[in-house]
């Protein structure tokens, strides 16, 4: 008890600190990764350095950057981009509904939880729900602006340099640059899933996107996402309803 | 009104402003003002996360099918194949993402130099 009221009296900064030092861990490099491959992605696509540091930092979201970047190669309208990329991110609300009550503490401000919601991404979401349990309350937006902070500061980085030299990469490293990102995507979004609804949803997706991409290339996102999940959604209510009858 | 149909220098900011920042801080935004309102077990976020999922699922799709850059050049059996192993990979790792991807980028750059 006595440690936790010591703990309670650091100094915010020090739990800053301690957020930023949580970036550099398995997940943060994972994502370091995938964002080295997105950096290429987006080079391939003609978006500019700048545009493309800017982007990692206002979006900070890698699927949606990467539905934004498959927007900006289709030639899409300013509309269908937006519309494509909200849609990617409907999942970011549910995420952010889960952290803001570990997030909030005896004080924290309104406007302080809306600054810090821009740094939830599946990284960041991830090593947070881990890892703020053990951060005194009063002390856990600090630790969550390190952490997010962090993450994206240094990605913005990496995204800058990589874009830089991607050109001096043998042809064969730079292919597999553009694996890392699928990869990543498949086993982070399979692992985080909760009930087997999601699973199913990617199965159905991962499947109907080129399907959809051949057949109707211009809302192949959209339809492969709202047939792919409503299709999994009913299978999933249906085996349930089964089994309780 | 694509990303690249306007030269001046502002164009792709407000491109990634508009459809990119929008787009999403909208959805976050709105997370905290529901947060603590919706439950997380709701029935509802079920069906939102489905939907969610097998949107970003057919952009996994799509990059492994119809990829840009120097991965358009491998063949599509190669990186197929090199995306199953590494998600098997996974799986026997106990759902461990770094081993899935350093399987799927081994076999990948196995068949690369081996071609």
């Amino acid at each position: 008890m006595e440690a936790l009221n010591e703990a309670q009296d650091e100094p915010s900064f020090r739990w800053y600190l301690r957020g930023a030092r949580a970036a550099y861990s398995i997940p943060g490099f994972i994502l370091m990764s995938s964002f080295v491959g997105f950096s290429a992605l987006a080079k391939a696509a003609d978006v500019g350095l700048w545009a493309t540091v800017f982007m990692t930092g206002i979006v900070w979201a890698l699927p949606a950057q990467v539905v934004l970047v498959g927007a900006v190669i289709a030639g899409n309208s300013l509309g269908a981009a937006a519309l494509a990329v909200a849609l990617s991110s409907v999942r970011l609300t549910p995420m952010v509904v889960a952290i803001v009550p570990e997030l909030r503490g005896p004080r924290t401000r309104g406007i302080t939880l809306y600054f810090l919601s821009h740094f939830v991404a599946v990284t960041s979401w991830v090593l947070a729900m881990a890892k703020l349990p053990d951060v005194p309350a009063s002390r856990r937006t600090a630790f969550y602006f390190g952490l997010g902070s962090t993450l994206t500061l240094t990605n913005m980085i990496v995204v800058g340099c990589v874009y830089v030299l991607v050109d001096a990469l043998p042809r064969e490293l730079s292919a597999a640059l553009f694996m890392l990102t699928p990869m990543y995507f498949l086993t982070s979004l399979w692992g985080s899933a909760r009930e087997w609804a999601t699973n199913l949803a990617m199965v159905f997706g991962i499947v109907l996107g080129p399907v959809c991409h051949v057949l109707v290339p211009s809302f192949d996102l959209l339809i492969a996402g709202f047939a792919g999940g409503i299709g999994a959604y009913v299978i999933y209510r249906l085996a349930h309803r089964r089994r309780s009858a | 009104m694509t990303f690249h149909s306007n030269d001046a220098w502002w164009w792709p900011f407000v491109f990634i402003l508009v459809a990119g920042w929008l787009a999403t801080d909208a959805w976050r935004y709105l997370g905290v003002y529901l947060g603590g309102r919706i439950r997380d077990d709701s029935e509802v976020l079920v069906l939102v996360r489905a939907i969610a999922t097998a949107l970003v699922a057919a952009v996994i799709g799509n990059l492994i099918l119809f990829p840009s850059g120097e991965l358009a050049s491998t063949p599509v059996a190669l990186r197929i194949e090199a995306e199953i192993a590494g998600f098997a990979a996974y799986q026997l790792a106990r759902k461990t993402v770094v081993v899935g991807i350093i399987v799927a980028e081994a076999i990948l750059l196995a068949g690369l130099y081996a071609l």
